[in-house]
């Protein structure tokens, strides 16, 4: 085929891909915007296919690439449809480590395959070699984490890393000069790739297990960046374009994350927050004889008079597989007219956005999730406010003490509802490791219990109240 | 040179194009659109389709490795998408 006629289709991919982002913008298009980005990718397989250097290359080419489609989209399918939605994190880290790897393969495959290549050719290679290699193997370590497989999940650290780091940082730079300085010396691309392989572990190791999603975001962001390098070795547009679009992406989402811990990017990548650094009173000041526990029954009353309830899921909420029995509470109240909220902070998950996959899969319907800035203000006029699985984020010393470890940090503000309802174990700390004054507030209530269990107990005493 | 700087110009306009359209994606739904992005980022498939498709059994090697990683991202990622832009739909 033509290679205009190729190169119009991937514009034409390319434009699929934008208009498919652009249908995320809202929950009513975004599955339309999905089929847009899906039929853009079919449109550039079918164009490549169509291609003289892959249609031209005869049975036994074509019988590899239907080889490999058929694994890898087996592969997917498998992952897409087993997957369950609390794993979600751990599914997208290990796509964004293939989709790096995929770049380190096919830019080594072009420079192998190159007779004479140019200098834009070869830099692009050594950065698809670099970026590719320390996504492939974070990714796999992010994976871990998440997981709990091999690594412990708090930040992992060892003296002289800083250097350790800036060594191999620097090794893979003049191993890269090497190449570009003399291409035919193709071995150095696997030295290369795995002294970047070496960083990426390195990399995320110290990075702990509740700031994943901010390596999550960072490590999606590579992904497209080893696409758009690519791109570059390849000279095709749409790599260029899509893997900028992935690039821009995974930015926007780590500089979210980041905001929304109060922490600057290079905090959370050197994994340097140490519950030791906390300032503040001690568990004994703050909880001493002002802690009030509360049966369900007791909390349930408290609905007799309610007309707005706002539910703080936690990330503990998904642990105890709480979501559906939340559901149901949400739809009992609401069958007795009070009016049911879902307020989300940003790190409510352990992903960007998922706490509302979560709740959308035990079906809450969308409206009723509402992000802080706008549920912050609605506090005050709401009669109980029920905490579940979460602590830090709704810590009000974050907004009264500049020397507590989490000062700044945007919160919940739950202490404003008339009386709030913490559901927990106990009153042990969450991740940032200090007391939380709402726990022993005037008119906050306690309930000690499993997250589910907690909930259920609730519905029950409100039936039968 | 000659050839650099359309791709550069492509690649820079790309990436604004790129911070428009999706800081206007609401937190509602920043997992799909991850996990969209793993998708589209599956767009190194094409490249993988070129590598294997060359004469050289090594460099088929690597096509093949590229194919199979590129091609989980492609159906894994706009399936996965797929299912929970549904569940955020069913209730609508």
């Amino acid at each position: 085929m033509n290679p205009a006629l190729i190169n119009l289709a991937y514009l034409a991919a390319s434009v699929l891909f934008i208009l498919g982002i652009k249908g995320l913008t809202h929950p009513r298009t975004a599955v339309r915007g999905n089929l847009y980005g899906a039929a853009g990718m079919l449109l550039a397989i079918v164009a490549t296919l169509a291609s003289g250097e892959v249609f031209g290359s005869g049975v036994q080419g074509l019988g590899v690439i239907l080889a490999g489609i058929v694994v890898g989209g087996g592969i997917g399918l498998t992952l897409a449809l087993k997957i369950e939605m609390t794993a979600m994190p751990q599914m997208v880290a290990l796509l964004n480590g293939f989709g790096g790897g995929a770049s380190v393969f096919v830019a080594g495959a072009a420079l192998f395959d190159a007779a004479d290549p140019t200098t834009q050719m070869t830099v692009a290679t050594v950065a698809s070699g670099i970026i590719g290699g320390v996504t492939f193997f974070g990714s796999l370590v992010a994976f871990d984490k998440l997981q709990d497989l091999l690594l412990p999940g708090k930040p992992i650290h060892f003296p002289g890393q800083q250097a350790v780091n800036g060594l191999i940082g620097l090794a893979a730079l003049v191993v890269g000069y090497m190449i570009v300085n003399d291409p035919s010396a193709t071995g150095l691309y696997w030295v290369l790739v795995g002294l970047a392989s070496i960083g990426g572990l390195l990399l995320t190791i110290p990075i702990g297990g509740a700031d994943m999603p901010v390596a999550i975001a960072l490590l999606n962001s590579y992904s497209g960046l080893a696409a758009a390098s690519t791109g570059f070795v390849l000279n095709n547009n749409a790599l260029i374009i899509t893997g900028s679009l992935v690039g821009a992406s995974g930015l926007i989402l780590t500089r979210i994350m980041c905001k929304a811990m109060n922490r600057s990017l290079a905090n959370v990548l050197t994994g340097a927050i140490g519950p030791e650094a906390a300032g503040g009173a001690s568990a004994d000041e703050v909880y001493a004889g002002k802690v009030k526990s509360a049966s369900p029954d007791e909390v349930a009353m408290l609905f007799d008079a309610a007309r707005r309830v706002v539910i703080v899921p936690g990330y503990g909420l998904a642990v105890s597989q709480a979501q559906h029995a939340v559901c149901d509470l949400a739809s009992l109240l609401e069958s007795k007219d009070i009016e049911v909220e879902f307020a989300i902070h940003p790190v409510a998950g352990r992903m960007p956005g998922h706490m509302n996959v979560l709740l959308a899969e035990a079906d809450v319907a969308y409206d009723k999730l509402r992000e802080m800035d706008d549920i912050n203000p609605t506090f005050a006029q709401t009669d109980v406010a029920i905490v579940i699985g979460a602590n830090d984020v709704v810590n009000p010393v974050a907004n009264t003490d500049p020397s507590s470890p989490i000062a700044g940090m945007p919160i919940l503000e739950v202490d404003k509802a008339r009386t709030a309802v913490v559901i927990k174990r106990s009153l042990s700390p969450g991740f940032a490791g200090i007391p939380n004054p709402l726990f022993a507030a005037d008119n906050t209530l306690m309930l000690f219990s499993d997250g589910k269990k907690a909930i259920l107990d609730l519905i029950t005493a409100i039936k039968e109240a | 040179m000659d050839g650099f700087i359309p791709l550069l110009t492509i690649f820079m306009l790309a990436v604004f194009v790129g911070f428009e359209i999706i800081t206007k994606v609401p937190p509602l739904l920043h997992t799909p659109l991850m996990s969209g992005s793993n998708a589209i980022s599956g767009i190194t498939i094409i490249g993988a389709m070129i590598a294997a498709a060359t004469p050289s059994t090594f460099t088929t090697v690597l096509g093949f490795a590229a194919l199979v990683l590129a091609a989980t991202n492609v159906v894994g990622g706009f399936l996965v998408t797929h299912r929970m832009l549904a569940m955020f739909q069913k209730k609508d």
